[in-house]
This record gives C-alpha cells, structure tokens and sequence, in this order.
C-alpha cells in the first residue's frame, strides 16, 4: 500500500519527464503495431487460403499460360470436385497509381469455389447472362465510386488495347480477412477477343487452374497425380495448395518483409534507450532519499521494488494507449494505402505482443537503477544531496 | 559584459553525465541509421538500373509495354529494325533482337522459388553491352543449349555453377560461363541464344530489339521513324529512361516506408533528447544562476545549451552514419514489382546522403534542445541561485 503511494508520487515529481517518456512509449508501441500490421497484411492472402483449394501452374513460371484442354484430364483426377481457371488482366484503370487486380475467369466455376466472396443472386444472375460483365469487389467499388451498370474502361498492359466491361454488381467478403479488391470478368470474352483482336498470345489457354479437392488431407497427393499428367508435355505444371502458391508471393518480396521486421524491432530498442535514460536519471536524483529509506530501515528489496514498480508502471500505461491508438491509426493508414493492401487489420497477437514488448522495455529500462539503487551505501548516499 | 560561454562548457558537461549522453546518443544513432539506410536503398536501387542502360543504345518495345516481359515484337516488325540508318554498322547492324522470359530457381538461402529473368540474344548482343567481361568460363554458343549467368543470380541461386545443368522449357541448359555486368540490372539476368530459347518456349515473337546509334543525337530520328510507319507499333526508348522507369515503383515504396518509419522514430529520438536536456538543466539550475549572475546574457545561455543538444545529436549522427556505412557491403535482393523479377541491388553511400543524414541528426538535436534551453535562458537570477 504504502509503496503504492510512494509510486504514484515518484510518477509525478517531474510531470514533464513523465509525460515526455509516457510520449515517447506510445510513438513507439504504435509503431510497432502499424509495422507488425504491415507485415500481417503482406501475409493475408496465404492467411486466408483455403486448404481444399489447389493452383495448377506452368511448371516454367507464372507468366508461361497452360492450354484450357488440361482442364478435362484434370477434372478426371481421382479427388478432383471442380476445376476452375483464372488469368491474370493486368489492366490499368485510368492512371497506373489506380492498381487492383482484374482476373479473367469462368464465372460459374469460379465463384462456387470461392464461397467467400458473397454475391447476391440478381448480381449472380446478371455476372453470368452478359459476357462483357464484370463483378468488382466492395473495397475498390468504394475507393472509385463503381456502381452497378456503370461502364468501366481499362487499358490493357498484358492484353494491349483498350477493353470495355460493364459493373454487373459488386461482392461482400465473407470474413474479415476475405480480399475485396479484386475485379472479376469472363475468360470466355477474353479468349474471343485474343483471337478477334490477333493479339500475340496463344488462345485458348490460361494463366492457371483452380482445383478444389473433396478432402483437404489429401491435397498433396491429387496435386502430384495432376503433375503426373502432364510430365515431359509441352505444358509441364506445378500444382501446389492455394496457401503455398500465396506464400511465394510473399517470398519475391521477402528481403523487404524482413527488413520491416528488424526495423520494428529497432524501434523497441531505441525507447528502450530513453526510458533507461529516464530511469537513471531519476534514480541519481533521488539517491538521497533511496538512503534515507534504507536508514529507516527498509530493505534493499524495497528500493529496488520502487525502481521497478515506477518504471513499469510508466511502460505499460504508454504501451496500453499505444496499443488503443493503433486501431484508429491503422485504420486510417489502411484506407490511404488504398488497394495496395487488399486487407489491412490489426491482429489480435500484434496487440499483445505491443504490451508484453513495452513491459519489458519497462523491466530492462529499470535493472541498472534498480540494483545501484538497492545497493546505495547508506553513509555515501545521505552525503549527497 | 560577458556574451559567449565557451563550447568547452557544453562538451565537458556531455562528458561528465557519459551514461546519458551514451543511451541518448545511441537513440539517435539508431533514427540515424534507420534514415540513411533507406535513402541508400533507394540511391543503390536507382544506380543499378541507371547504370544498366548506355546512352547511345536504344531499346525498341511494342507500342505500350513498359517492360521487355510484357512487349512482343513480331518477326516481321524486327527484321526492319536492323535497316534504319541510324543504327550504327561495323560489318553488320549493331542491332540485337531479342527475347526476355522469367523461369523460377530457387534461391540459395531461403530454397523458395522466385522468378529470374531470362534473355536470348543475338551473338552481337554481348558486344551491346560494353560493361559486362565473362568473369568464368566461356561464351554461349549460337544455336546451343549453353547460357551464362550473371554475378547476383550466382550469388543468390543455387545450382547455376558453371558445369552445372537447369532444366526449364522442356529441354536441359548447361551452364558454360559467369559473367561480371559491373553492378548493373544484367548481374540478375541468365543469358542464352536467342533462337534456341524461343524454339524451346515455342515463343514466335521478340520482346525488344536493342540498337546500337549512330551518334546518341540521332535518336529523334529513329523515333519519328518508327512513330510514321503505322505497320510497327513499336516505341524506341534510350536505354537509361527505360531502365529508370522500371525502378519507379520499387524505388517510391522504399522512399514512402523509409521516411516514414524514419519520420514517426524521430520523434521518439527527439523525445529522448528533450527529457535528457530537461534533466540537464534541471539539475543545474544553481550553476546558470551563477552564469547569469556573473554577466552572461540570456542569449548566451540559449546558444550554450542548445550547442549542448546539438553536440549530443551530431554524436548520434556520426555514429549513425557509421552504422549505414557498414551496409554497403551487404546485397539486397528482391522481385521488382514492375519487372516480377529477381533483381539484387547494394546499399550506396553517397557524400549527399552522408550529409542529409547528418542535418537530419542536428535537426532532431534543435528541436529537442529548444524548449529545455529556452527554459533555462528564462530562469530569474536569484530564485536559480536559491536552489544551490
């Protein structure tokens, strides 16, 4: 109870210092969380994969297509429920900075493999009846203003040209987690115009195909009988489970994933800096009175407790409102990246991983002080005031 | 009258409190480091792909494309390329047509596969590029399974030694030679014949045509040449604007990350700085009463402690820039976004960058030294020298 006080008081001498450190404490568990956040973000696609979904890729690379015809033989597989397929558009939206994916692909199929998108039975209706529709997702209908019916032109950087689809409607994400920046239209309209149009790319083919498998445990093997299929062929491929598929995206970039790790891991130690700074100089400070604790006959344990205590009590307070603060912050942060994350949310371990770090900035930032000032000669400490 | 405290006074008083000038220095060093590190990602990334374009060469893509992966150039279209007079001519045309793929390896350290950018080129493609010397091996032969490696791929990749074979396309490539491009984008490239890459990939048409000028002037003429034929649909970009592009994206992402990150721990750097200062002046209160008793101005005061907080930071940016220097031995390597291809670039520290760094460090010292020495210049004589 007593030291309870004696805490308080201390937290309070120099309301300034105290405020400037509890600052400080929230800029960097804030920080911490918006990069932890980022880092998550990077991640969401493999986060939110599903394990009953396979992709089936040519075996060269990503950007080499596979002929449409390998989607019976996939079918046959033994486990295969449904196959799918899906090309990337990589078209431009007005300027280049306005990126979100557009993918080509058979709707019916599509969709039923991917019930998290959810898609009213009248937009259903409508995707499916006109070839030049396309179906957007809430993010991006929100971030350009698409409405239903709106006509929507796209400057074509794999396919050249300049395409024209019509919104048939827009679709929800079932979780959280679900990617809503994404732009959907018929591969069937894609492939006629290809042809139409003679652009220089094979007809008839695909940038990949979507598999999903009765059961999830045996994901691994229906996707090797599927690369069977098609071994020493003109079209070797590589069917791996969507979360893999999604991790090496991530890992093309991995270099600057880790660098954003240590970096927010930096920012923890360089608070860790000033509170220790803090923590020292108050306990010089108050070398006299630790003395005179101890003349009255409290024991070491209790000074050093005092150290502790204060210093604790300072980190978690500025942890806590920078782990509330980061819920506006990333919000806000989310929405002026635009699409470039399709899903920006703070996760629940980033939060308590926010506290546990200013905590322990708190403990380390106490140890040096704590134990000169447990040990503080009673004679030598009285002398200096 | 006394207007000028000697500088002595705010370096011996850095000295006499070391645990605190230490800790807070470190702080800085670290905001420092964080800053002049990316400034020197982005000055690296940006030398790369400068340096990979030569001036007086020309890059000939379909109209549209800004990277050789997406632009397709018909067999057709390259044959006329070669013909214009503005392409200089030893014996032959200076002239390379070409093709450029991305084949997934996998990388040495982590085993995840990332993309690798392939390029078949014509035997006079080599000489186009006067920065890069086989550095092992030999040459590709035409109309062979031989390729050649760049520096980065060796060192990032793992089985592309020489002797060794890659298999991709359907057919099995023998790795006969490394070459060395000097720094440049081609260090993370693969390259091969140009016809027996396109036969395996059963491609039949070119990415790009690169061209050798004339005389770098004569570039307006090849581009109006190519603007009035209606047939091409080719666009001629210099080289080193066509290479400075492909970083753009790359190159805002680590701006916008790097300087905010630096921005949002530069404030918890200055915090640090002000409560260090605070605290300084705090516990010498008595002293300046005694300062200002003995004439100096409060001017004088202002300029010591500031000079205090600025010594503090410059401590932290040296040591900061310290930190960063030691970076540039480190090579970084990941997917250009514009390319989607592997491309390894260093950290490169320039004289301006040094400096930035460096204001940067004496602007957090100001800042964070300005409240606690005009507070201290404020101070009433007599009540400062009642608290001795």
């Amino acid at each position: 109870m007593l030291m309870g006080r004696l805490l308080l008081r201390n937290i309070f001498r120099h309301p300034g210092r105290t405020f400037l450190t509890f600052l400080g404490l929230l800029i960097a568990t804030l920080a911490f969380g918006l990069l932890s956040t980022v880092v998550t973000a990077w991640y969401a696609g493999a986060e939110n994969a599903s394990p009953s979904r396979l992709i089936t890729r040519n075996a060269i690379s990503l950007v080499f297509p596979l002929p449409i015809a390998q989607s019976e033989r996939i079918r046959q597989v033994d486990g295969v429920k449904r196959v799918s397929w899906v090309t990337w558009f990589g078209g431009i939206y007005q300027e280049p900075r306005n990126f979100f994916p557009q993918f080509a692909v058979d709707p019916e199929s599509y969709l039923a493999a991917y019930p998290e998108y959810l898609v009213s039975d009248d937009v259903r209706a409508a995707f499916f009846r006109d070839r030049r529709a396309a179906l957007v997702g809430r993010k991006i209908a929100n971030q350009f203003g698409f409405k239903p019916g709106d006509l929507l032109t796209l400057k074509g950087q794999v396919f050249p040209g300049n395409w024209e689809f019509i919104i048939a409607g827009i679709y929800d994400g079932r979780d959280l987690g679900t990617d809503t920046a994404q732009m959907f239209l018929h591969w069937n309209y894609l492939n006629e115009e290809i042809k139409r149009r003679g652009l220089p790319r094979a007809g008839d083919t695909t940038g990949a195909f979507v598999v999903e498998v009765h059961d999830p445990f045996r994901g691994a093997e229906v996707g090797l009988q599927i690369d069977g299929l098609f071994r020493n062929s003109a079209h070797e491929t590589l069917t791996e489970t969507e979360q893999s598929f999604q991790l090496s995206f991530v890992a093309m970039t991995e270099a600057i994933v880790l660098a954003i790790q240590i970096v927010s891991y930096v920012v923890i130690l360089i608070i860790m800096a000033v509170m220790a700074n803090t923590m020292a100089m108050s306990a010089r400070e108050r070398t006299a009175e630790y003395a005179t604790l101890k003349a009255l006959g409290f024991s070491p344990g209790f000074v050093a407790g005092l150290v502790f205590g204060e210093s604790l009590l300072l980190a978690t307070l500025g942890g806590l409102a920078g782990l509330l603060l980061t819920f506006p912050v990333a919000a806000l942060f989310g929405s002026a990246l635009g699409t470039f994350f399709p899903v920006f949310q703070v996760a629940q371990a980033t939060s308590l991983l926010q506290l546990v770090l200013a905590m322990l900035v708190g403990l380390v930032a106490a140890l040096v002080p704590a134990i000169r000032s447990a040990r503080i000669g009673i004679v030598s400490g009285l002398r200096t005031i | 009258m006394l207007t000028q405290i000697p500088l002595s006074y705010s370096i011996r008083n850095l000295w006499v409190r070391r645990v605190t000038t230490l800790l807070t220095a470190s702080g800085m060093a670290l905001v420092v480091f964080v800053f002049a590190t990316a400034l020197m990602l982005d000055a690296g990334l940006k030398q790369t792909l400068v340096s990979t374009g030569e001036p007086d060469n020309v890059i000939v893509v379909r109209k549209g494309s800004g990277t050789e992966v997406q632009s397709a150039v018909s067999r057709q279209q390259a044959a006329v390329v070669p013909t214009f007079p503005e392409v200089a001519v030893i014996d032959e045309p200076l002239a390379s047509r070409e093709v450029v793929m991305l084949i997934s390896l996998p990388k040495k350290q982590s085993g995840t596969m990332s993309n690798v950018m392939i390029r078949g080129m014509e035997p006079v493609g080599v000489s186009l590029r006067r920065k890069v010397r086989l550095t092992e091996g030999r040459m590709f032969r035409t109309g062979s399974n031989e390729i050649i490696v760049g520096k980065s791929v060796r060192a990032q990749f793992s089985g592309v030694s020489v002797g060794e074979q890659i298999s991709f396309g359907g057919r099995d490539w023998l790795v006969v030679g490394a070459f060395d491009a000097q720094k440049s984008g081609f260090d993370s490239e693969i390259w091969g014949d140009v016809d027996s890459l396109m036969q395996s990939f059963r491609r039949n048409a070119y990415s790009s045509v690169i061209v050798r000028l004339t005389d770098p002037a004569s570039f307006a003429g090849l581009e109006a040449r190519l603007n009035d034929d209606p047939r091409l649909s080719l666009a001629a970009r210099r080289e080193p604007d066509f290479y400075a592009d492909q970083s753009a994206g790359l190159s805002r992402f680590i701006q916008i990350l790097g300087l905010t990150l630096a921005g949002i721990f530069s404030v918890g750097a200055v915090i640090g700085a002000m409560i260090t200062m605070q605290a300084a002046v705090a516990n010498r209160t008595a002293e300046i009463g005694t300062l200002r008793a003995l004439g100096f101005q409060r001017q004088a005061i202002l300029v010591t402690f500031l000079a205090e907080a600025v010594w503090l930071s410059l401590i932290g940016g040296v040591a900061g820039l310290i930190l960063a220097s030691g970076m540039q031995y480190i090579e970084f390597s990941t997917t250009n976004f514009q390319s989607f291809a592997e491309l390894a670039f260093g950290f490169e520290l320039s004289l301006g960058i040094a400096l930035l760094s460096l204001l940067f460090a004496l602007l957090m010292g100001m800042v964070g030294g300005m409240m606690p020495a005009y507070r201290a210049a404020r101070m009433n004589i007599i009540e400062a020298l009642r608290c001795a």
